[in-house]
């Protein structure tokens, strides 16, 4: 484990006062290792931009404190902390040019003019915009102002960028090449990334963690990989993703592995989470992807939706209601028809007991 | 009816009842203004024909015993002085001014509403009884003085009234709206995002200030200052007042040729000079505005 680049303890953040109060993060803690690609995903208003602010030190936190590289930076003003920040809008000097916007950093640091003119033109090939060293940002595509953001941000070399959102306001093409790019860069400059973002594809495809957010709470830390295939609860399940959620009744318990009857009468068997014991009812979450299906059985297929790639069924058993999602692998058309019965293959490392 | 087609044509008689206005009570009066400053004038006020240049002579030269002519600086003053305290009632309302226009800006929009109302109250009161108020407030025994004197802290009196001080003073007070709604409008449009990130890169709040605040409030700074200056350089209720006519200002000369001099040629050769001085500031305006409109592509 690399060192802490960022730890924040106990945050609380409670905009307003009396009854127009409105908690923005209750109680979150979480360290971010230097040099990774950390990401805080969630819908609007989950927090995650708020925390974003605390620690670039646009806002001061009500309860709690954060550390940059083990000093406490409270109540230090923005321009006093070793972090810069990529913001949703850009927000580039529209009075300025390119170079002078990039340089805008270490200028302020009070920097000699030639060493802001090379790290100006180190920062601006990092991003490919070294020719518009001239340009006005009103001469810039959305794109382009982007990447200028993003030069300007790095050209200080600061520990740890903060980017709130940067790739919302790009069209979908340039925000899935943007998405590799950023990882490079940051693999390349070994910078600590903070990436604030509310699209869960994002966040799979270049963090080295997520932390999921909810209503001001962090809702799981983890890999892309524990949290789509582990999630701990019901909210980071249904918000990466999708998932079936299955009221079951655990009936026997082997080792690791429950078998859980459901609202059919029928068994998955699931790993065992906590300490549940046989009659407990518990909550599972099923990815439809990770079910399989084949001809015959007590299951009936009630609509079937074509989606290029995949195919989408709901099928359904007595009350029990499941989506199920198959690859069109070679044959370009789906292996049932609606009325068909199915069966079912669910292998137990694949169904998730819900901590909650 | 039938509208002409030719689009020139619906163009000019679209805007025709602009330009009779503009022609009636602006151009007209000035061209007449123009004429008088070139004709000789009448001992009992008016202007008799004929077409000299005398009134502009009297600018900067008088005529001796001797006919002969002699530069008199006499007025080269009172126009030195007019532009000079014009600057300074634009620097003072810029002081005031800007702090009190970011302040609003930095309000609620319902509080911001309420406060530019505030600032507009003023110009609704007559400008003359706002400026006897300065009186009461500078003179020997105005609010200022009266308790200094009673409570021992000073003998004499501060001398006040009738200085360059007071006069400029007057000035500020009477034209800092004309500062401040510009710069509102101006600080009204900026993007406090853009404050943050110059934060965010480490520029103090004096650095973002001065690197971001002030170059994209600068339309408004400039519309300020240029609003300002120009009633300040022909004012003449304040220096009249509270210069108590001895610091003459261009206003007051103007004032005095017409009504009591009776010098009408006089007093339109100084009408055009000061009409010369508030086109150099506007043509100045234009052309920084047309720089901006450049640099920003």
């Amino acid at each position: 484990m690399s060192a802490t680049a960022i730890a924040a303890n106990n945050l609380v953040k409670i905009f307003g006062s009396g009854p127009n109060a409105v908690t923005a993060l209750d109680n979150v803690s979480l360290t971010i290792s230097d040099n990774e690609f950390f990401t805080l995903l969630g819908p609007s208003g989950c927090g995650k931009t708020t925390l974003l602010r605390l620690i670039a030190g646009f806002e001061q936190p009500t309860e709690g404190d954060i550390e940059i590289f083990g000093s406490a930076v409270a109540g230090l003003p923005p321009y006093e902390r070793p972090v810069n920040t990529v913001f949703q809008h850009y927000a580039l000097f529209p009075h300025m040019n390119i170079a002078e916007n990039v340089g805008f950093g270490l200028k302020m640091l009070g920097r000699e003019q030639r060493e802001i003119d090379e790290a100006v033109t180190t920062s601006l090939s990092l991003v490919k915009m070294e020719e518009f060293a001239t340009r006005t940002p009103a001469q810039l595509s959305g794109g382009q102002q982007q990447r200028i953001a993003l030069a300007r941000a790095l050209a200080p070399r600061p520990k740890v960028l903060l980017l709130d959102e940067p790739l919302s306001a790009l069209d979908l093409k340039l925000r899935q090449a943007m998405r590799t790019e950023l990882k490079t860069l940051q693999r390349d400059t070994g910078i600590t990334f903070v990436f604030v973002t509310h699209d869960q594809e994002e966040a799979l495809t270049m963090s080295d963690r997520i932390a999921v957010m909810s209503a001001g709470l962090i809702q799981q830390i983890g890999t892309a990989r524990d949290i789509y295939e582990r999630p701990d609860n019901r909210f980071v399940a249904d918000f990466i993703g999708d998932s079936n959620f299955i009221s079951a009744t655990i009936d026997v318990i082997d080792s690791d592995v429950a078998h859980c009857v459901i609202g059919n009468g029928l068994t998955i068997p699931t790993q065992l989470v906590g300490d549940h014991r046989v009659g407990d009812t518990v909550t599972l979450a099923i990815r439809p992807e990770k079910i399989g299906l084949s001809g015959g059985g007590d299951w009936i297929i009630k609509e079937s939706i074509y989606l290029g790639t995949d195919t989408s069924y709901r099928i359904a058993s007595g009350t029990q209601e499941m989506t199920v999602r198959e690859q069109n692998a070679r044959t370009g058309t789906a292996r049932f028809n609606v009325g068909d019965a199915v069966s079912l293959d669910v292998a137990a490392q694949t169904t998730t007991m819900l901590r909650d | 009816m039938n509208l002409p087609q030719n689009p020139a044509t619906r163009r000019f008689l679209g805007l025709l009842p602009a330009w009779l206005v503009i022609g009636i009570f602006m151009v007209m009066p000035m061209m007449i203004l123009l004429v008088f400053s070139f004709m000789e004038s009448d001992p009992y006020g008016g202007v008799d024909p004929g077409f000299t240049i005398e009134a502009y002579r009297q600018i900067l030269f008088d005529l001796n015993f001797d006919d002969e002519l002699e530069f008199d600086p006499v007025y080269l003053i009172i126009i030195g002085r007019s532009i000079l305290l014009a600057l300074i009632a634009v620097f003072g309302c810029l002081i005031f001014g800007f702090p009190v226009a970011y302040y609003i800006t930095r309000q609620e929009r319902r509080v911001q509403n309420m406060l530019l109302y505030l600032v507009t109250i003023p110009f609704w009161t007559n400008l003359l009884v706002r400026t006897y108020a300065w009186i009461l407030i500078l003179s020997g025994d105005g609010v200022i003085e009266q308790p200094l004197k009673s409570l021992g802290i000073i003998e004499n009196s501060l001398e006040m009234m009738y200085t360059n001080g007071a006069v400029a003073t007057g000035l500020v007070y009477s034209y800092l709206p004309l500062m401040v709604l510009p710069i509102y409008a101006s600080l009204e449009k900026l993007d406090f995002r853009l404050v943050e990130a110059a934060h965010d890169l480490y520029a103090s709040r004096f650095q973002a200030f001065k690197q971001v605040i002030v170059p994209l409030a600068k339309p408004g700074i400039i519309a300020g200052c240029i609003l300002v200056f120009v009633p300040s350089v022909g004012a003449f209720i304040a220096p009249d007042l509270l210069g108590g006519g001895k610091k003459l200002m261009l206003g007051s000369l103007i004032h005095l040729q017409f009504a009591s001099s009776r010098n009408w040629p006089f007093g339109g050769a100084i009408a055009m000079l000061l009409l010369a001085f508030v086109m150099i500031a506007l043509l100045w305006q234009l052309r920084s505005a047309r720089k901006r409109m450049e640099e920003s592509g």
